[in-house]
């Protein structure tokens, strides 16, 4: 498997079945993997009697979950605060890094990197350990219950700024001199030559980004009591207290929580898992 | 000419008047305002935040909200209370058995799938698919799966007797679950970051081992594993963060078990989370956040001196 394998031909008779056999099982253990997403949107078009009945597919197949979530639930409500939040949160931050990341790799600063290390190093402060702390601030500053108390603590992430920085340190200085040479200010610069030129990072960041939000939940979950503020995380969360043993309801809703990052995916499967095999420290 | 900074600024990044600025200076005044929003909002959201739980932890937080200087009351709390000592207890056996779990399977289909070939893009992607989705869901849909005797696990399992296990509600079980489900949930990271560090590993030295005859599994153990030390090291430590104050385990719990049963999957985050917003507990749970982010420094710290910091000489 590591060593490539010889030539079906070089191996004696008994080894020329291994290379089926691996890929037998690679497809068996990935259906295994995706079993349990599958066997969620099934469980969506069932009728509840079916829930606990055997076979994966629906027999009476049924659009009727969907149409309860949607309108028993108030469920877009629910989609459209999550998409907003998330939109808000990627954009300034795609924004705020690329700036960050751009001083720190290419404009030379007395004490940039201790600046950057300073940064870099919140890396390791992870959400449930300051989550108290943070509640606290964020209760002080009048933010509980507000689209604000959502957005703006999720923006900042030493992360993004470690990724694009990697990626400015990356491209030729030439163009930035031509630039500096017609007498562009630096913020010209970074707005029509170096912001263009990123296209391809900031466009798979973006995707992780909306996906870490979309799907982000304790935040939400600690600072928001407003029923009308919730996100879809923290609402199908509490559907599950509300209706217990309805889980061809629960799992309707799930499936509709879990399409938007589905459908991501299988667009940019590729700019999603590149990004995150270069994101492994180099 | 005189002016003033705000302008100066402005003028900076529009490129125009000059001033009395080197062009050195002015590269400086725009490196600072680019980093500027960012190293601010940092610095409030998460430095000080991190600064605040080290003071909230000396505090006790009535009712009302007022603060009250108790010097370390909440730390002597802590070592006489079973259920946050239990806590450290289960975070360790989360610890434990998530990281080498995490390893073997990452590793093991990185392997699988290092092939360039049609059906390894494929089994990537299929993978990788349930990170895609928020641990909520995840939370849910294996609540249905693990439900007991009726849920489609159990049934899958009576032919070898034993349809009767209750995975979420016997207190032996409900962690090994955890783990389960946490590990099929992560693996498809872990598997890209081996897949990554497989890809940096020279392709001669491969072939070197072939033309002496080396089988596959020496090709592994003595190729393969030692030159994966950098990666094996990131994998390791990343695991363990993630096991200990990760916010993923927490809405895994959160949603599925809320700690129970019999407290048996009562991290810590999850204890301290509960001690803050269920009974309003600030100061102590600041304290207890302290003493797992020290613990959590502690056994970081320890990794790096028993790998080295993972690198290559062995």
């Amino acid at each position: 498997m590591t060593v490539e394998a010889p030539r079906p031909s070089a191996m004696p008779p008994a080894f020329r079945a291994v290379p089926m056999l691996l890929s037998l099982s690679g497809l068996i253990l990935g259906l295994m993997a995706v079993a349990p997403l599958l066997w969620m949107v099934a469980t969506a078009f069932k009728p509840q009697d079916e829930v606990f009945g055997a076979g994966l597919l629906p027999h009476r197949p049924t659009f009727a979950n969907f149409v309860y979530v949607f309108t028993q639930l108030d469920f877009l409500r629910f989609l459209m605060n999550s998409f907003f939040v998330s939109a808000t949160v990627t954009v300034v931050a795609l924004l705020l890094h690329s700036m960050a990341g751009y001083a720190l790799a290419r404009l030379r600063f007395p004490g940039r990197e201790v600046i950057f290390l300073t940064m870099f190093s919140t890396f390791l402060v992870s959400l449930p350990v300051i989550i108290v702390p943070l509640f606290v601030l964020i209760k002080a500053l009048g933010l509980l219950d507000s689209y604000a108390g959502l957005i703006i603590p999720s923006i900042f992430n030493a992360f993004g700024i470690f990724l694009l920085r990697q990626f400015y340190l990356g491209i030729p200085p030439e163009i930035e001199e031509a630039a500096i040479m017609d007498g562009a200010g630096y913020w010209r610069l970074y707005w029509s030559v170096v912001l263009p030129m990123s296209r391809p990072i900031l466009a798979a960041l973006a995707i992780l980004f909306f996906l870490a939000n979309w799907n982000a939940f304790l935040w939400p979950l600690t600072i928001v009591s407003d029923r009308r503020l919730w996100v879809v995380q923290v609402a199908i969360a509490s559907f599950q207290g509300q209706y217990t043993g309805s889980w061809n309801y629960i799992m309707a809703a799930s499936t509709v929580v879990a399409l938007p990052t589905l459908v991501l995916f299988f667009v940019f499967q590729r700019q999603i898992m590149e990004s995150i095999k270069t994101s492994g420290l180099k | 000419m005189d002016l003033a900074v705000g302008q100066t600024a402005r003028d900076v990044l529009r490129g125009r008047p000059r001033g009395r600025l080197t062009r050195r200076q002015r590269e400086a005044l725009a490196g600072y305002l680019f980093v500027l929003p960012d190293a601010l909002g940092l610095a409030v959201f998460a430095g000080l935040p991190m600064l605040l739980a080290l003071a909230l932890g000396f505090f006790t937080v009535d009712g009302f909200g007022g603060y009250r200087f108790a010097g370390l009351a909440n730390y002597r709390r802590m070592l006489l209370d079973p259920l946050f000592l239990q806590s450290l207890r289960v975070t360790l056996a989360y610890v434990v058995m998530l990281v080498p779990s995490l390893y073997v399977v990452g590793l093991g289909l990185a392997l699988l799938v290092q092939r360039r070939s049609r059906l390894s893009g494929v089994l990537r992607s299929l993978f990788f698919l349930p990170q895609m989705v928020s641990l909520v869901v995840v939370a849910l849909v294996w609540q249905v799966l693990l439900v007991d005797k009726i849920g489609i696990v159990n049934r899958l399992l009576s032919p070898l007797g034993l349809g009767g296990l209750s995975w979420l509600g016997d207190p032996r079980l409900a962690l090994v679950a955890v783990v389960a489900i946490s590990v099929w949930f992560l693996m498809g990271f872990y598997m890209l970051i081996f897949l990554g560090g497989l890809q940096d590993i020279p392709k001669e030295y491969h072939e070197a081992a072939r033309l002496d005859g080396a089988r596959p599994a020496a090709a592994f153990l003595y190729i393969t594993l030692p030159l994966l030390r950098p990666t094996s090291f990131f994998v390791v430590l990343t695991a363990t963060v993630t096991a200990v104050a990760g916010g993923q385990i927490f809405d895994l719990i959160y949603v599925m078990t809320k700690g129970g049963p019999a407290n048996a999957t009562e991290l810590a985050i999850y204890y301290i989370y509960q001690q803050a917003f269920q009974y309003n507990e600030f100061g102590y749970a600041g304290a207890m956040a302290t003493v797992l982010v020290v613990l959590l420094l502690g056994l970081t710290l320890l990794l790096f001196a028993v790998t080295r910091g993972g690198r290559f000489d062995g």
